[in-house]
């Protein structure tokens, strides 16, 4: 390989297909109206002040959520364009290589730059607040992580209109993933936008582990903690374990394609099953990252709206942990078919049927939760009551993948599809969905209006359905995954259509939810209520939206659900006669964002096999690591006592002994 | 600079020189010296378990702060990697494939 050898690849700027020119055309028509409306309106200066350079959970969690939908949207319609191609037999809307980048930018997008990018901004909105801190450990870390999400996600989406996308699914399997037969730019595009925003991951596993173990309020124990930031907490722990196995395996991969080296190929030695052992080491474990903290939100939505304290706390807190550590020991069932000896697929059948047990245990006390309960039928609770029977279809199909035997005929069909669709949708996303509801009015002081949401609920659940359930069946007739067209007579092409109208149907479910969401911000009354739900844990005693230290006094706490005790029992958690304090904040600062772009530069430097690109790239990250260890020592700023009492008084009034509306029989 | 500042440099700067010999040493061995394939492959592990250590010593603060949290972290950690590497010769060898 030679230094300076910068290759052009075939086409660097991808063009002629008219799907690719109606997206470059409004890639740059948007990017022009966003720089109009920024110059014209002056915004540029408050868009740096407010955004680019903070480092307030609060708004780094707004951030990503808002990065995760424009995801939702670029993976949704990656959806719409596979199943328009699968509408029929014998379509030609999309071409064999069209359609394999398709799905793969399709899968990675999805689980890798929206499901965990938005679960990670509700932990950023709602963990600190829940356990009373004023910020999160390593606040410039933290936006660290999020610009490097970022960086990875932009470069990743650049693929498809300069050089051209990755085509080997999101499991990247190797050799057909390796340089012999993959070669040009698509993959690197891959490892590389995979690569920089798991980096950013792997911070914000270790930050928010610090933050709950070592910034929790006086008296928030473990055993009193709310179940978001338990499964949070377990998250961490997972993120910090698996994350370094995907570093590893990327840069493997890199290594042989940038570098000739021979970790997956048969030649020289190399062992192409080790990338899907290690992809799945990491790979199941992750499946879990995106379950559990939605787990966690059910949990609050529940007890929230069934008026209840959660049943079952300390078995919830035991299913969460017994999963961390059973999410290790079963990734093999992702590979059964691979040839594993005898001995090997039984032991992992076995654990992975064991991972069902304590996620039954957790239904059981969501039902139990809801049991005798006032219910509320708010748009967050119908989120979590759907998320209930759809993730069981999900999990019991889950079961019977686990058996390797069954699994023969099962793999890689669209039974399996089905399968991890119901877990993510009916899981995942609904669980982001319901926190993005319940926690939008901490955000900003005002509630999405419930009258679409309730008609973008039920049209995105029965869209979903009519998608999903198909799927199953065209799976037992024998429809693989992963093939883009397929010919009449095989029995498959009435579920395909009725799968295809479906995805429409999901389609306009978002499209709603969309409307919804603008709609509120354009007439939804700003009533900046503290507590609208009638909520049970602290981030609902302080102002909405919280002021940037969170907490002028530090609650004390006596228990689970802190406020709600507060509320009923007359108790006060905010000591009005303590005198108030001079708040320590960090400042902002422009390194993360800068820091990113260089990994930016660095990653388009290394897809294109641009070495001195690259590696400048990489050395203005080492500058800013530089500057930023000169600099750090003075970052913080004092917010004076005279600025805390308005938000002193307004704690007070929350939780400061005011009784409850509507408080029913709770333990 | 203070003191207490210029002590860490040192520690981070000792890890550093400490955590580099040893990836050398592991390159040497593997690309320049004519040892069996075996030997090579146990000095290897054997360097890597020292790599470990040295992390865990110089940047980790393994000795210092709260033990319980040390203990159940070093554990989950062993947990984790014993999984991770045991189990991934016992698929990898046992592949009724390359038999
Ligand atoms: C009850 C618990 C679960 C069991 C027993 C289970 C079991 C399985 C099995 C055996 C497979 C491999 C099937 C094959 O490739 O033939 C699989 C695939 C998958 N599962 Fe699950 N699962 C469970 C829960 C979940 C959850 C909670 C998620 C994510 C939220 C999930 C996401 C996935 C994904 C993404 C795949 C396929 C990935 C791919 O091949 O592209 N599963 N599951
Ligand atoms: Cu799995």
């Amino acid at each position: 390989m030679d230094l300076f050898d910068m290759k052009m690849p075939d086409q660097l700027i991808v063009w002629g297909n008219p799907l690719i020119n109606g997206a470059w055309i409004s890639i740059i028509l948007v990017t022009l109206g966003i720089v109009f409306v920024l110059t014209k309106y002056k915004k540029w200066r408050w868009l740096w002040d407010e955004w680019l350079t903070t480092v307030d959970h609060k708004k780094i969690g707004i951030m990503y959520i808002v990065s995760a939908l424009l995801m939702l949207f670029r993976g949704g319609v990656d959806a719409l364009l596979m199943r328009i191609q699968l509408a029929l037999p014998n379509l030609e809307f999309l071409d064999a290589q069209h359609y394999n980048e398709i799905f793969t930018t399709h899968g990675t997008v999805m689980i890798i730059f929206m499901a965990m990018p938005f679960l990670i901004g509700l932990m950023n909105v709602a963990v600190p607040l829940q356990i009373g801190a004023r910020d999160v450990a390593f606040p410039t870390l933290n936006a660290i992580s999020f610009w490097l999400f970022f960086a990875g996600a932009l470069l990743f989406n650049l693929s498809f209109v300069i050089g051209g996308s990755p085509d080997a699914g999101w499991t990247n399997y190797v050799p057909l993933a390796g340089e012999e037969l993959t070669p040009g730019i698509g993959i690197n595009y891959y490892l590389w936008g995979l690569q920089i925003s798991g980096i950013g991951t792997l911070a914000t596993g270790i930050n928010f582990l610090v933050t709950i173990l070592k910034m929790r309020a006086p008296g928030m124990t473990l055993m009193r903690m709310p179940m978001f930031t338990w499964s949070t907490l377990i998250t961490s722990v997972i993120i910090v374990f698996a994350f370094p196995v995907l570093t590893v395996a990327l840069a493997l991969l890199t290594f042989d394609r940038l570098l000739g080296a021979h970790f997956f190929t048969i030649d020289g030695g190399g062992m192409p099953m080790m990338w899907a052992n290690l992809f799945w080491i990491w790979g199941h474990p992750e499946v879990y990252i995106v379950i559990l903290p939605a787990f966690g939100i059910f949990s609050e939505v529940i007890s929230t709206f069934a008026r209840k304290r959660l049943f079952g706390y300390s078995a919830m807190v035991v299913s969460i942990v017994a999963i961390s550590a059973l999410s290790f020991l079963v990734w093999v069932h992702h590979f059964f078919t691979m040839g594993n000896g005898p001995w090997i697929n039984s032991v992992f059948s076995i654990t992975t049927m064991a991972i069902a047990i304590p996620t039954g245990v957790k239904v059981f006390n969501w039902l139990f939760t809801m049991y005798k309960g006032r219910i509320e039928f708010t748009t967050p609770m119908l989120w979590s009551l759907a998320f209930i029977p759809n993730f069981i279809i999900g999990g019991v199909t889950g079961v019977m993948l686990a058996s390797a035997p069954a699994d023969y005929q099962y793999h890689n069909s669209y039974f399996l599809i089905s399968h991890f669709h119901y877990v993510l949708i009916g899981g995942t996303v609904f669980g982001c969905l319901a926190g993005l509801y319940y926690w939008w009015p901490k955000m900003f002081g005002f509630k999405i209006n419930e009258r679409i949401s309730k008609w973008a609920f039920w049209v995105f659940v029965i869209g979903f359905n009519m998608t999903f359930i198909p799927m199953y069946l065209v799976g037992l007739k024998g429809m693989p995954r992963r093939i883009y067209t397929y010919r009449e007579g095989l029995g498959w092409t009435g579920l395909n259509f009725i799968e295809t109208v479906g995805t429409f149907v999901m389609g306009a479910g978002f499209v709603l939810l969309v409307w919804a969401i603008i709609y509120s911000i354009r007439h939804a009354k700003r009533d900046y209520e503290s507590d609208p739900w009638n909520g049970r844990t602290l981030e609902w005693a302080i102002a909405s939206p919280p002021p940037h230290y969170n907490f002028a006094r530090v609650p004390r706490i006596t228990g689970q659900d802190p406020l709600w005790r507060a509320k009923k029992k007359g108790e006060t958690i905010f000591e009005e006669k303590t005198p108030l304090k001079p708040i320590h904040m960090p400042n902002h600062t422009g390194i993360p964002a800068v820091m990113a772009g260089f990994w930016f530069v660095a990653g388009f430097g290394f897809v294109f096999e641009w070495i001195p690109v690259g590696l400048a790239g990489i050395l203005g990250v080492l500058l800013c690591m530089m500057w930023r260890s000169l600099t750090d020592y003075h970052d913080h700023h004092e917010v004076p006592v005279t600025e805390l009492r308005d938000a002193a008084a307004e704690e007070i009034k929350n939780a400061g002994g005011r009784s409850a509306r509507g408080v029913v029989n709770d333990g | 600079m203070s003191q207490q500042k210029q002590a860490s440099a040192k520690h981070h700067v000792a890890g550093y020189a400490f955590s580099l010999v040893l990836t050398f040493v592991a390159l040497f061995v593997a690309l320049y010296t004519s040892l069996p394939a075996s030997v090579k492959l146990i000095g290897i592990v054997v360097l890597a378990i020292l790599q470990m250590v040295v992390q865990l010593i110089y940047f980790m603060h393994v000795t210092e702060g709260s033990k319980i949290y040390q203990l159940l972290s070093l554990g989950y950690g062993i947990f984790v990697a014993i999984v991770v590497v045991a189990g991934s010769i016992w698929i990898m060898l046992y592949n009724t494939m390359t038999q």
